[in-house]
């Protein structure tokens, strides 16, 4: 089909100007902003400093903390919510009379957004738990969560796990009904059990939603910010502070305009390996059927 | 596997159990909205004895939820139309020119969905500064700023599934006849081929809304005077401001959760099945 060039101007070039203003631009000038020291302010000089702010991460132990602990936190996430996403997605796949209402009631979390779930939470896991201590006595198990270091990196992941596992369902049920019932029927004939059947015939062919999840478990938890904010704030004592909440305070906090951008970089690169590997790790495990 | 009906009833029954304990969260913040202060502390799980409206009127007025709520509605139903639009536009003319700029220009916007936004935040407020300085119109601070930026970065995902939608389902029969039949090209998009994007652009509108009505950095970079506050701005400052009064804040948090609510079960089928879409072919 041939299309005139006024045509395909018409078409293409509104959205695509916006995206390079938006995205394209401040990504290479983000690049220029990494090589210089500047507090932010319009009149204070940007002094050029070369590569020394890539330097100066490696030394940065809040930083080198807060990635241990975002990687931390990201493994054990991406574990518990495609586990659970996976029951529930097997559990409401099944003939149960409830399974249309069972969906909608655990999806629900994800449409709220982070940064209100992180404030429901603060209720429940400070407020509400230090309330039921108060009246049960079983106070080594019901205190404020938010307080103690340990339990506050806990409560990340359990409002995280409650975020995503209703999603990751979505995508686990479109992958399980996808499978034809001829291919579970012959398993069953065969005389393959619930958990036989579950292993080795739907687990392979569901593969890759099983990819698409851990792609956007992964890239979620390393990218998480919203519910750091609303729920501990990075506290207590700064013992949950995300990446991406450091890289925000570098910069809008402490003025560190050069240095925090640099870091943006680097989060940047962090990112696109990990999912690149992941892709490529779990992509060639996909089987056809 | 053949059950008898006494045992089918109680697996149904501990299913709800299960889906009931995962929304307790959501509960206790809606049951405790409308006790007093003395009985939030007596029972956090009981349903109210008397009902108070007394820390909603409160909250409305200190949150100015209303005003929060336009500022939302307005934001996101501007943003999400024109990303469908220009995305629906960009994608099909990629699809059919097929040549090297269109598979240049795709390939970018699907690489740099990569990109983080904190990659990019400090470098875009600068360039937002300067071009509010340049034109002289405020692209810091304003709804239309925001909804400006919303439709950049919403573009790579918007073209991406168009992109798929229109290779795979739309035939090129059907538009060369329309072109014998005398359609131009503009003609020939919104009279033939749009309307026949009708189940990716639910897709996209479902993906684009959740994202965009629950975005809490963009806004809070670019949104610094109270009349623009989106919902989840107005809902920082609300916990940032004073220190907490749970039934107030309860009330607050009532009132962000009841839309989400509402629009979930007016369309949740098409909700449930645009974000397995979305997902499957991202």
């Amino acid at each position: 089909m041939k299309i005139k060039k006024g045509w395909y101007a018409l078409f293409t070039a509104p959205l695509m100007i916006m995206f390079c203003i938006i995205v394209i631009i401040p990504f290479f000038t983000g690049m220029g902003y990494s090589l210089v020291s500047w507090d932010g302010l319009a009149k204070s000089e940007k002094v050029f400093v070369g590569l020394s702010n890539y330097a100066k991460i490696f030394s940065d132990k809040q930083f080198l903390t807060s990635l241990v602990r975002t990687t931390l936190f990201t493994l054990i996430t991406v574990v518990i919510v495609n586990v659970l996403a996976l029951a529930f997605a097997v559990l409401v796949t099944t003939k149960l009379k409830v399974r249309n209402v069972a969906r909608t009631m655990l999806f629900l979390p994800y449409l709220i957004g982070g940064l209100i779930l992180g404030y429901i939470w603060q209720y429940v896991l400070g407020d509400a738990m230090s309330t039921i201590g108060d009246m049960t006595g079983l106070t080594n198990i019901f205190f404020n969560w938010l307080v103690n270091k340990k339990m506050a990196f806990c409560a990340m992941i359990v409002v995280s796990t409650w975020q995503m596992a209703g999603y990751m369902m979505i995508v686990y049920i479109a992958g399980l009904e996808a499978i034809s019932d001829d291919v579970i029927e012959a398993a069953e004939v065969d005389g393959a059990g619930f958990w036989r059947t579950l292993i080795n015939i739907k687990l392979p062919l569901i593969m890759s939603s099983i990819t698409i999840c851990l792609f956007l478990t992964l890239s979620n938890c390393f990218k998480i910010y919203d519910v750091n904010v609303s729920l501990t704030g990075g506290g207590p004592n700064n013992s949950t502070e995300m990446v991406s909440m450091n890289i925000f305070n570098e910069i809008f906090t402490k003025s560190h305009f050069g240095y925090g951008q640099a870091k943006a970089i680097v989060f940047f690169v962090i990112i696109a390996l990990i999912t690149l590997i992941q892709v490529k790790i779990t992509g060639d495990k996909e089987v056809s059927a | 596997m053949k059950r008898k009906p006494v045992g089918k009833i109680i697996v149904n029954i501990l299913v709800i159990l299960l889906c009931c304990v995962w929304l307790v969260p959501v509960y206790m913040v809606i049951v405790n909205a409308f006790k007093s202060r003395a009985e939030l502390y007596e029972n956090i799980f009981a349903f109210p004895k008397h009902f108070t409206l007394e820390y909603f009127q409160g909250a409305l007025k200190k949150m100015d939820f209303l005003m929060a709520f336009k500022n939302s509605i307005i934001v996101t139903v501007i943003a999400v139309g024109i990303i469908v639009l220009l995305s629906a536009m960009t994608a099909w003319m990629f699809v059919r020119s097929n040549n090297k700029l269109s598979k240049f220009l795709y390939g970018l916007l699907i690489l740099t969905m990569l990109i983080p936004f904190q990659t990019i935040m400090m470098p875009l407020m600068q360039e937002m500064n300067q071009f509010g300085k340049f034109f002289g119109i405020p692209f810091k601070d304003s709804l239309g700023g925001l909804i400006f930026m919303y439709v950049g970065f919403g573009a790579g995902m918007g073209v991406f599934l168009f992109h798929g939608f229109i290779k795979s389902s739309v035939p090129v029969s059907l538009e060369e006849a329309a072109i014998i039949d005398g359609c131009n090209t503009w003609q020939l998009f919104w009279r033939i081929v749009f309307p026949i994007l009708k189940s990716i652009t639910v897709t996209v509108i479902i993906l684009d809304v959740i994202w965009i009505w629950n975005d809490y950095l963009l806004p809070s970079l670019t949104l610094t005077s109270i009349k623009n506050k989106t919902i989840p701005l107005a809902m920082s400052l609300f916990f940032g401001q004073y220190t907490i009064e749970w039934n107030m804040a309860m009330a607050a948090l009532t009132f962000t959760i009841i839309p989400v609510i509402i629009f979930y079960l007016l369309c949740q089928k098409h909700i449930i099945k645009g974000v397995a879409a979305g997902a499957v072919k991202g």
